[in-house]
């Protein structure tokens, strides 16, 4: 098929940036989105143009590395999937594409279509962590049972891949739904329990001084996140979270 | 007498791990201040380490060339963890643990690297629990196990098929809670680019910021290299797209002897090549394999017909379609190893038996599965047994529950639904057990630069067990290498902080530049893809699940060619100031072109086939084990360890005899 793309170029962080237009010609249904743009970038280099700086890695949708808005969603029109899960078949011979950034304060643009997510890691510092040494004699793992549903919920949580997608989908731009997965998964865990209290305050903390956006539950995160991570973990964060301030 | 000294402790194999932590010397906690360690790879091997190392007191540096370093492949792990916890009672031990890893690997591997592994493997688990990684439990709420390939006991712990990126998350929170201490200074989106000798010890890198473009130096009193797999050579692969060999390379030029390089594993179950835009293969987990079975059409005009669309691999009669794992292999069946199942199915796909447009394709069919489950639950509902709808709505529900995330993520990719038509797999290229050699410190031949992960060699001899991965990244990140480096860094408490401004940074730093500043002005007129692309066709033609002489002589050849147009007529667009996706690529086809070469000359003479390694010359030629893969212990019962001179054809072979002293050496049957 041949589509026309509409494409972010931006230098570095203190360009202004603008979108370019791009035809290609010879798109395979059968195609990721990343590798159709694979093919525009040979096609750049061959010109002697710069290609199109996008991030990526795994290629199957878990490293979380591939962002990009398409047509006005995170990781474009197909659902449960990210940008690299993305096939060329979703979209009509003929068609326009516009493919974006995601775009938000705390996400500064690296370079084209390449944001800045350190944000999330900072968040993760102040206290997505269960405080455990390694030593070899922890008890047994057998030792705590756990209900299945409680461990199947705290798996579902931890599902999260850290793209980005729910802030950049948010009108707020707002990180609670990643927030509260990591919240969720802990506070879900008899080894997490103990520093329950600490670890949501100083994680919400983290998150405000980042700049990220306040959740007006809109429910759009859930929508739009690869990983269907769902908006219960924001109202257990909310619990947790006035649990722990009225206890300080 | 060899060179290489293995410094395997003395004892019997089940006392040696605790002897030699004995008798190590130790570094007392305020000593350990002063100490600074270089962890380059943040995967399963690089941020336990890293962690593990912080909590102990050291100064850590960390490096990962992605975003964060929650992205390194290891998240891409689906099956599980193996540990010998023998929670099911059904058998399990460190020795059965042990003598399955080191017969899987096809008697290639160290026994008393591959025994520690084993020792240490049940901790892992309760490291895991502790840092709230949520595995699969049952409905009493302990933890659940599967079983996997060439293995009689259920030891795999598992987290549905997201295994790989639960351990890591648990690295990496462990990672966290150290960076947020300041014991971890950590460095996203940086790659090194070199090693820093210093009086014959590693004592640094050189890095480049892959923002700004800075070149960086760093230094320590040791260099842990976490880098993982170097598939990519094959340019299609299972591995993420920026997987690759330089750091391990580099390491290499500067002494670190780089062992077996034929040893490559091609995984059984991946999704066909669907076209020439594939940039990557993705895997699809060997646990469909306890379920699935496998097929390809008995008579090759069915195959046509269904290559060219004029039938359905449903309308196929059940006596026209030839099970060959079933028939070949009746007391393994679909679950012999990876290694075994792969060149099966190239052989069919060979002689012309393949199902897709391609030809290179073979079915994996949960129907028989469906029926089954399907029936099962029909009784045990007290339903209709006859009632062909039901059974196979029943069955359906089964198989999601099991497998649904790998047959939503099938149907993604190739758009056909797996609960109606079976799945179509082709084998594909998705680990190397070759490796920077090791002593059984996990150091290298440079004093004080350590490989861990699936950057070493040790562990999986010639082929590796699935799940084995993840344990022995972790094992030697949480529990070997911590105790390792401690003796070694016990001698460095009076040493102070390393300078970097000595000339042996001046000259790795100039090296490193002298390369970019080459590629920026080649101003030649082919992609680096396209080099690459080309260097994978020659690997997965000659170098591939099947070698031979003739195939290999040619692949050397061809490689060197490529080499040394790549070298004249490379295009890297851009600058070297700033991000430039191109140029770091550039870099690392650079280092591909050159281990190609050896990876071919390392497969040329070993001319035996053993696990992954399959010559053609060498098979058996009569018997029950007619056509199977034939090892020669009498020649190649060794670790080839290769000493950079240069070119990679001048590369020189030293090697490590592996003595089996608690394993009796057989050949492998799964008959």
């Amino acid at each position: 098929m041949n589509l026309t793309l509409k494409i972010w170029r931006q230098k570095n962080a203190k360009d202004k940036g603008k979108m370019v237009e791009y035809p290609i010609s010879g798109i395979d249904g059968d195609m990721s989105f990343l590798e159709m743009l694979d093919v525009l970038n040979e096609e750049l280099i061959e010109k002697g143009d710069e290609p199109v700086a996008f991030d990526h890695d795994c290629r199957e949708g878990i490293c979380g590395m591939c962002s990009l808005y398409i047509n006005g969603e995170a990781h474009g029109p197909d659902r449960l999937v990210t940008t690299c899960q993305l096939h060329m078949r979703k979209f009509k011979d003929g068609e326009t594409i516009y493919i974006e950034p995601f775009r938000a304060n705390a996400f500064p643009v690296v370079k084209d279509l390449v944001v800045d997510r350190s944000s999330f890691d900072r968040i993760q510092h102040a206290g997505g962590y269960i405080s455990v040494n390694t030593s070899g004699n922890t008890q047994d793992a057998n030792s705590i049972p756990i209900e299945k549903e409680k461990a199947d919920a705290a798996f579902n949580a931890a599902a999260c891949i850290g793209c980005g997608a729910c802030v950049a989908t948010c009108k707020n731009s707002s990180a609670m739904l990643f927030v509260s997965a990591k919240v969720s998964q802990y506070a879900l865990l008899p080894q997490g329990e103990v520093e329950a209290k600490d670890r949501v305050l100083n994680m919400v903390h983290q998150m405000d001084l980042e700049g990220f956006g306040n959740c007006t539950n809109t429910g759009a995160c859930e929508v739009e996140c690869p990983k269907g991570i769902s908006l219960e973990n924001i109202a257990r964060m909310n619990r947790e979270y006035i649990k722990a301030s009225m206890s300080k | 007498m060899s060179i290489l000294d293995s410094k395997i402790p003395n004892g019997p194999i089940a006392d040696k791990w605790t002897n030699y932590k004995n008798k190590i010397n130790l570094v007392n906690p305020a000593n350990k201040r002063l100490i600074d360690v270089i962890v380059v790879g943040t995967g399963l091997a690089g941020g336990s380490a890293a962690a593990t190392l912080a909590e102990l007191g050291y100064n850590v540096k960390a490096f990962c060339f992605q975003d964060s370093p929650r992205r390194a492949h290891s998240i891409a792990a689906q099956g599980g963890i193996n540990a010998a916890k023998n929670y099911q009672g059904d058998g399990d031990s460190t020795h059965r643990l042990f003598y399955d890893t080191v017969k899987g690997g096809d008697y290639r591997s160290r026994e008393a690297n591959v025994y520690r592994l084993a020792e240490v493997s049940a901790n892992i688990i309760d490291q895991c629990v502790a840092q709230g990684v949520p595995f699969a439990r049952d409905y009493g709420g302990l933890l659940d196990n599967r079983s996997f390939g060439g293995v009689l006991v259920s030891r795999t712990f598992y987290a549905k098929g997201q295994t790989g990126q639960q351990l890591l998350l648990g690295a990496y929170s462990a990672m966290n809670r150290q960076i947020g201490r300041g014991k971890i200074k950590m460095y996203n989106r940086h790659e090194m680019l070199d090693v820093v000798k210093v009086g014959g010890k590693a004592r640094g890198i050189i890095a480049r910021n892959l923002v700004t473009g800075e070149i960086e130096r760093h230094s320590a009193h040791a260099v842990v290299l976490a880098t993982g797999g170097y598939g990519n050579v094959f340019f299609l692969s299972t591995n993420a797209m920026g997987s690759n060999v330089t750091a391990a390379w580099k390491a290499h030029k500067r002494g670190a002897f780089f062992a077996n390089p034929c040893y490559t594993q091609i995984h059984p179950t991946c999704i066909p090549v669907s076209g020439d835009h594939q940039s990557k293969l993705t895997l699809m987990s060997e646990s469909l394999r306890n379920d699935g079975r496998i097929w390809v059409p008995k008579k090759q005009e069915d195959a046509e017909a269904i290559r060219t669309g004029k039938m359905k691999p449903t309308q196929l009669a059940e006596e026209d379609r030839d099970y060959y794992l079933e028939r070949r292999y009746p007391a393994f069946g679909n679950l012999v190893p990876r290694d075994v199942a792969s060149r099966a199915a190239k052989e069919r796909c060979d002689a012309g038996f393949g199902v897709n447009k391609t030809g290179e394709a073979v079915y994996l069919d949960f129907a028989s599965a469906i029926q089954r489950y399907g029936k099962e639950q029909a009784h045990v509902k007290g339903l209709d047994e006859n009632d062909k709808n039901l059974i196979i709505e029943l069955g359906r529900d089964v198989v999601k529950t099991k497998y649904g995330n790998l047959f939503q993520m099938y149907e993604k990719i190739v758009d056909e639904n797996p609960y109606e038509t079976p799945m179509m797999i082709y084998p594909a290229v998705h680990y190397t057990m070759g490796g920077i050699w090791v002593d059984y410190n996990l150091m290298t031949t440079v004093e004080g630069l350590y490989a861990i992960g699936e950057a070493n060699f040790s562990d999986h001899g010639a082929n590796r067990l699935g799940a084995s991965a993840l344990m022995q990244g972790l094992a030697d990140g949480y529990f070997v290498l911590p105790y390792t480096i401690g003796d070694y860094l016990s001698q460095d408490i009076r040493t102070g902080a390393i300078p970097t401004d000595s000339p042996e940074f001046e000259e790795a730093e100039k090296t490193v530049r002298d390369q970019i500043e080459f590629f920026i002005n080649n101003n030649g007129t082919k992609t680096v893809d396209h080099f690459h692309k080309r260097l994978g066709k020659v690997m997965w033609n000659k170098v591939g699940m099947s070698r031979n002489e003739k195939g290999l002589s040619e692949a050397i050849k061809e490689i060197k060619e490529i080499r040394e147009e790549f070298w004249k007529d490379v295009r890297v667009p851009g600058t070297a100031d700033g991000f430039n996706s191109e140029l770091a690529k550039a870099g690392r086809v650079a280092d591909f072109l050159e281990l190609g070469e050896l990876f071919a000359k390392d497969a040329l003479e070993r001319s035996e086939s053993c696990g992954g390694h399959f010559r053609e010359e060498s098979v058996e030629l009569d018997g029950e084990q007619k056509g199977e893969a034939k090892r020669d212990d009498e020649n190649f019962t060794y670790v080839a360890a290769w000493e950079y001179k240069g070119e990679p054809s001048d590369a020189v072979v030293h090697k490590e005899k592996l003595v089996y002293e608690n394993i009796e050496l057989k050949q492998r049957s799964y008959k």
